[in-house]
């Protein structure tokens, strides 16, 4: 159990002119739940990550003061834990039982305890496999669980979750809040930063609204802070509980398909299945994790050759995945699930014109598109940024820029919506919409039903994951 | 991708059982030295060694050809350097290609050359096919006294190596439906390969980092003296592996020597 100062507190990344976070002054009591939120770039993050200690004191420059049980958080560093997003990168070890057992290691807890307390925080997370599971084969929400039992295994008096379920589908959030719900008591001082308030008002009791300029705007009970601040938080892009959009489905019929897929499989990855989409209308293809959304997005982008099965499009009798890239983009864009896997050039406007003087575009009709595109997708000021140190939000805009830059009448976007805030996600279906109004085919692989409910006209779910082929060795 | 390097042997099997580091040691200890000389009969007698050991360690021929597969690329490679390349060509004339007289001299160097390969690369396959890398870094810390920094990062890093696979085609995939391909240029495949790898390097480099910044924030870097969850044991039979791999190691190179094969790289 912990308690948690700050006085005036701020810390400004080394390198950067303007502060992550400033002016705070923030007191959570022993056993206290809080639901840490604010705009993007409002220093979420980074105040989690100075709470965990983590800011080395060379890596930047701070003020005031932050302390946790009146011990500087550096010198704390054993009674917090945190969990991150990504639960890739969270994972050290090769079997589960060794990765809970690795913070144990390193705090020099005697041999004897390791296991004890591995076992313990596994069953305390709701882990369903023997300490021997191979972490590789572990779910999204399963590996998340299993991070979270590493750091609960150390016993922390405060624990800090940075958008835990962010990078997971709607399953597998579940899955880690539950997991968050039954492991932490009142003995654990808790804050965590999620964009998703509506699931995790369940686990909090308090929330603090971050002023993006510095300070704390707002500070108490949940149904006060949502009625006083409700709307200004949604503006900001905050999924506050109780705002619904209204749908926006297509005013005409859709035209015909411009593309078809017959009976398209993928061993192992795809079961058979049949599906067109044709201009003016929006498809959402839905499913379980292992379902295959993501492979069929690929098929339908013409950028994987499908193992059984037919794709025509666009008239053309060769298939897809065998136009020349060049003809390939203007026809199909395809927008995949991280924005940073199409990333090509080093500067937001070079991304833009790619595209265009790939297919040969004269510098004029390309300088006119640049411009347009960024307009449209409020990029303007980022002209000349380094795509890879765009937030999210503009990450995600600046890749679905790049797929409309060659104006292909068929866009087909992998999650597009994935961890977005609400004001991003309100633009995304916006340009959806608008682009469906203009005649284009849209096909959306996503979970987020919201997304579904306002914008989809046809919705394909998908079964069952297809039978794995038999793995080529068993591992002993 | 599976990766190369995961353990497919029988993992109960007498000499697969033994302590990592003493693994590792008797493969270098056994296969080092032979690189001194380069005629054809040492590395022979090091190979057939090899072979006939590989059963107590629990792999099968066939798995062991099938991983071993590549090295034929380097022994056709060794093969046609020493044809065209060979300054001395001493012995009987075979037969000549064009200009390159291939003699019995040329072919039994290109012969001790491509078994060298084969013996010196076998026994650090059998050591990574026999071992788990969890055991061998557990082996390194404790037992070999390597700084646990290094092991255990590299261990954990060792787990994001499958990541670059699938990272690798998302990229290629991205960059074919952003228009960018290579059609049959050679000049145009090399640059798209060099974009591709950056843009993996980066992305590697932000995971290493994220990850770094996870294993601190377990107490990675408290300083404090880390206990181990998994013990591993370095006993007298781990000792007689080492002793055995230096003794047939002499013992073939003390035959080569008084039969006359020997012959040393230098001098």
């Amino acid at each position: 159990m912990s308690e948690v100062q700050l006085r005036g507190f701020g810390w400004r990344h080394a390198g950067r002119r303007a502060w992550a976070v400033r002016g705070l002054d923030l007191h959570i009591r022993h056993g206290e739940r809080v639901l840490l939120l604010g705009p993007s770039g409002a220093g979420k993050s980074t105040l989690l990550a100075a709470l965990a200690g983590l800011l080395p004191e060379d890596s930047g420059e701070s003020e005031g003061t932050l302390e946790i049980d009146g011990l500087e958080a550096r010198k704390a560093r054993d009674r917090a834990g945190i969990v991150f997003q990504d639960p890739q990168t969270q994972l050290v070890m090769a079997r589960s039982g060794d990765d809970v057992a690795f913070g144990l290691e390193n705090r020099g807890v005697p041999a004897g305890d390791i296991w004890p307390r591995v076992s313990d925080a596994l069953d305390r997370v709701g882990f369903p496999y023997r300490i021997n599971r191979s972490t590789a084969a572990l779910s999204g929400g399963e590996a998340q669980r299993l991070a979270l039992a590493g750091v609960l295994a150390l016993r922390p008096g405060l624990l800090l979750l940075d958008e835990p379920t962010a990078n997971l589908d709607p399953p597998g959030a579940e899955l880690v809040r539950e997991a968050v719900a039954r492991a932490t008591g009142p003995e654990t001082t808790l804050i965590i930063v999620e964009h998703r308030v509506a699931e995790a008002l369940t686990l909090v009791d308090r929330v603090v609204v971050l002023e993006p300029g510095g300070g704390v705007r707002a500070d108490g009970a949940p149904e006060m802070i949502f009625a006083a601040y409700g709307d200004k938080l949604a503006d900001e892009g905050v999924w506050v509980p109780g705002f619904s959009t209204p749908p926006v489905k297509a005013a005409t019929g859709a035209d015909p398909d411009l593309v078809r897929a017959e009976h398209v499989a993928v061993p192992g990855r795809l079961a058979p299945v049949s599906i067109g989409v044709g201009g003016g209308e929006v498809l959402a293809v839905t499913g379980p994790n292992g379902a295959g959304k993501s492979t069929l997005a690929l098929l339908l982008g013409g950028l994987l050759a499908p193992g059984s099965g037919r794709i025509e499009a666009f008239g053309d009798r060769r298939p897809p995945h065998r136009w020349r890239a060049a003809t390939l983009t203007q026809r199909i864009g395809s927008v995949f699930q991280n924005p940073e896997h199409q990333f090509v050039t080093s500067r937001v406007a070079d991304e833009l014109a790619l595209g265009p003087r790939r297919v040969g575009r004269s510098p004029d009709e390309v300088r006119r598109i640049v411009d347009e595109l960024l307009e449209r997708l409020r990029l303007t000021k980022l002209a000349a940024a380094n795509p890879y140190t765009l937030s999210g939000g503009e990450a995600r805009r600046l890749s679905v820029a790049t797929a409309l830059a060659t104006a292909p009448r068929l866009l087909v976007l992998d999650e597009p919506t994935f961890g977005q805030d609400r004001r991003t996600w309100r633009e995304l279906v916006d340009l959806l919409a608008g682009l469906r109004a203009e005649g284009h085919g849209i096909v959306a692989v996503t979970h987020d039903d919201a997304f579904v409910r306002t914008l989809a006209d046809r919705t394909v779910p998908l079964g069952q994951p297809a039978p794995a082929p038999l793995p080529r060795r068993l591992r002993p | 991708m599976t990766l190369a390097l995961e353990p497919v042997a029988d993992p109960s099997a007498p000499l697969a059982r033994r302590n990592p580091v003493a693994k590792l040691g008797a493969a270098l200890l056994f296969s080092l030295p032979l690189i001194a000389t380069v005629d054809p009969f040492t590395p022979a007698a090091a190979l057939l060694v090899e072979l006939v050991l590989l059963p107590f360690f629990g792999i099968r021929y066939r798995v062991l050809a099938r991983r071993a597969a590549p090295l034929l690329l380097a022994a056709a490679g060794v093969l046609v350097t020493m044809v065209l390349f060979a300054a001395e060509r001493t012995g009987d004339l075979l037969f000549s290609a064009g200009p390159f007289d291939v003699t019995t001299g040329v072919l039994a160097t290109a012969t001790g050359l491509i078994l060298r390969i084969f013996a010196v690369a076998l026994p650090g396959m059998i050591v990574f096919a026999t071992t788990d890398p969890t055991d061998l870094a557990d082996a390194l810390v404790q037992n070999a006294k390597a700084p646990a920094r290094f092991a255990i990062g590299a261990l954990a890093a060792f787990r994001l190596l499958p990541l670059l696979a699938q990272e690798w085609r998302a990229l290629t995939l991205a960059r074919r439906a952003r228009g960018v391909d290579a059609g049959r240029n050679p000049v145009a495949k090399l640059r798209l390969f060099a974009s591709t790898a950056f843009a993996l390097l980066v992305g590697a480099l932000r995971r290493g980092v994220r990850l770094a910044v996870a294993m601190d924030a377990r107490g990675f870097d408290s300083g404090t003296p880390r206990t181990y969850a998994r013990r591993q044991h370095f006993t007298t039979a781990d000792t007689a592996l080492l002793a055995g791999a230096g003794t047939a190691c002499a013992a073939i190179l003390a035959l080569s020597i008084a039969l006359g094969f020997f012959r040393p790289i230098v001098g």
